[in-house]
């Protein structure tokens, strides 16, 4: 009787394991790396019937957030300006911009300027702005160095996992109440001295900060999460009610 | 045979990174949503779009001939740290009127007029804390245009805004708190209403922080304490 199997075929289930073992790998890794909102959300940046330049008007400018999202500090939603807000300059800076046409027919008709909405959680999300800024939770920390931007995209992957990276450890991104839209504060700008006269040390602490050159961002955050008593909760209904 | 497939796994490996691209690239695709069900629900969003109605608008606006009531803009926080009471109306003021944010009351408080004239006079009590909410608000909304000592000398002027006013100016510092009040609800020539951006309690810390600025500007020797006075003569110590 003849050889039943050729000889080549000594080799195919070793090789068909090794392709199988490469297939199963690359759909797992391309998986990890592109279905995740780190791709698929992080640098979403549409185009805007404006190209508004944020970093032209927060650091060439240096108009504070609050100027323009008046209402981050008492809302949960923080607002959009209105056309008015744009036009109480734009009525005579850049007043011939073709750039600019979007807005002054807003103003002309009553119609809104349709901005596209970047930062768009989940519709069974409730996140409320003026619960964080108010409790020492920066502007940057969600939306990026929005004042190096010259257009605005998404620079946080605004995923679950990533709102309870903060919610767990909260120390690592509280900041003092005064420095929230100032979108380059570093713990190094905190002068020690002042903020220990000001907000105290966390209890169990036996070293002086104030004495210290720098304090880093878990001091910082352990000192606030304490004084102002910050426990994020992370139970469902928190955001999901 | 193994070779071949080698050559093709790795030829559309590099495909799909060459297509997709990496993480944290800009695009304008808007992002995928895997499973969007209940992920954009029909319903109304703060400022977002809404086809139900006919201008395609979520948020509607008020009816012709109807009043808003006003609402409550949120307090600040009961035995909260004496830092953290940003939001809101500030301290001591709130026995004193309705917290109404965007107020259509008819007292000197919501208008700046006593009967047919402009009032004057801070109608909450002149705290601190008024001040500071007041530097704060100043800074944030007027100094734009205004510049950050009041003088007129904003960073909006030097791109072109013409026609700022000094604050400083003898007519502004003799005008009634409630004309400022009324200019800063209802604008004034080419300065636009910011009755929509500030709530009336701001409006009056703003009011109050002016007249600060405006004092600072214009200080007298008599301003100055006695016993601070003979250093008014010294030579200002060299700075390290």
């Amino acid at each position: 009787m003849a050889n039943f199997f050729p000889r080549w075929s000594n080799w195919l289930p070793l090789k068909l394991a090794v392709a199988g073992f490469l297939i199963v790998c690359g759909l797992t890794a391309g998986t990890w790396y592109y279905v995740t909102p780190k791709y698929t959300k992080v640098g979403y940046e549409p185009i805007q019937p404006v190209p508004f330049p944020h970093d032209v008007h927060v650091n060439q400018l240096g108009m504070d957030c609050r100027y323009c999202h008046s209402f981050v500090e008492t809302a949960a939603h923080s607002n959009v300006p209105n056309t008015q807000t744009c036009m109480a300059c734009h009525q005579q800076v850049q007043k011939d911009n073709p750039k600019l046409e979007p807005v002054r027919a807003s103003w002309k008709t009553g119609q809104p300027v349709e901005w596209v909405w970047i930062h768009r959680l989940p519709d069974y999300v409730f996140y409320n702005h003026a619960a964080h800024v108010n409790r020492g939770i920066s502007c940057a920390v969600c939306h990026g160095q929005v004042n190096h931007m010259p257009a605005m995209y998404d620079a946080k992957p605004m995923s679950m996992a990533w709102c309870l990276e903060c919610h767990r450890h909260p120390e690592n991104f509280l900041r003092p109440e005064d420095q929230i839209t100032n979108m380059d504060w570093k713990p190094e700008d905190v002068n020690p001295a002042a903020f220990v006269a000001k907000y105290g040390e966390p209890k169990g602490v036996k070293e002086d900060w104030s004495k210290k050159k720098h304090l880093t961002q878990q001091e910082i955050g352990q000192t606030l999460k304490e004084r102002w008593n910050i426990h994020p909760s992370e139970t469902c209904q928190v955001c999901h009610r | 045979m193994l070779r071949g497939f080698l050559l093709i796994f790795t030829l559309a490996a590099i495909a799909i990174v060459a297509m997709a691209g990496f993480r944290g690239q800009h695009s304008p695709r808007p992002p995928w949503e895997l499973m969007p069900d209940m992920v954009r629900q029909p319903k109304v969003r703060a400022q977002a779009p809404l086809g139900f109605f006919a201008d395609g608008r979520g948020p509607r606006l008020p009816i012709d001939g109807t009043e808003p009531v006003g609402y409550d803009i949120p307090k600040p926080q009961q035995n909260a740290p004496p830092e953290i009471s940003p939001s809101g109306a500030p301290p001591g003021e709130e026995s004193a009127h309705a917290p109404l944010g965007f107020s259509v009351g008819t007292d000197y408080y919501n208008t700046g007029k006593m009967g047919a004239n402009w009032g004057t006079g801070i109608p909450v009590a002149v705290t601190a804390q008024l001040m500071a909410r007041g530097q704060q608000r100043f800074i944030i909304n007027c100094s734009v245009c205004h510049g950050l000592t009041a003088a007129g000398n904003g960073m909006a002027k030097q791109f072109g805004l013409a026609t700022v006013i000094s604050l400083q100016d003898e007519r502004i510092r003799k005008m009634a708190d409630g004309e400022i009040f009324n200019t800063i609800t209802h604008g004034k020539n080419t300065m636009m209403s910011y009755g929509g951006n500030v709530p009336v309690a701001d409006r009056w810390a703003i009011i109050t922080y002016i007249r600060a600025l405006q004092r600072s500007q214009n200080a007298s020797v008599n301003d100055v304490p006695p016993d601070q006075r003979a250093k008014l003569d010294q030579p200002e110590p060299a700075k390290k």
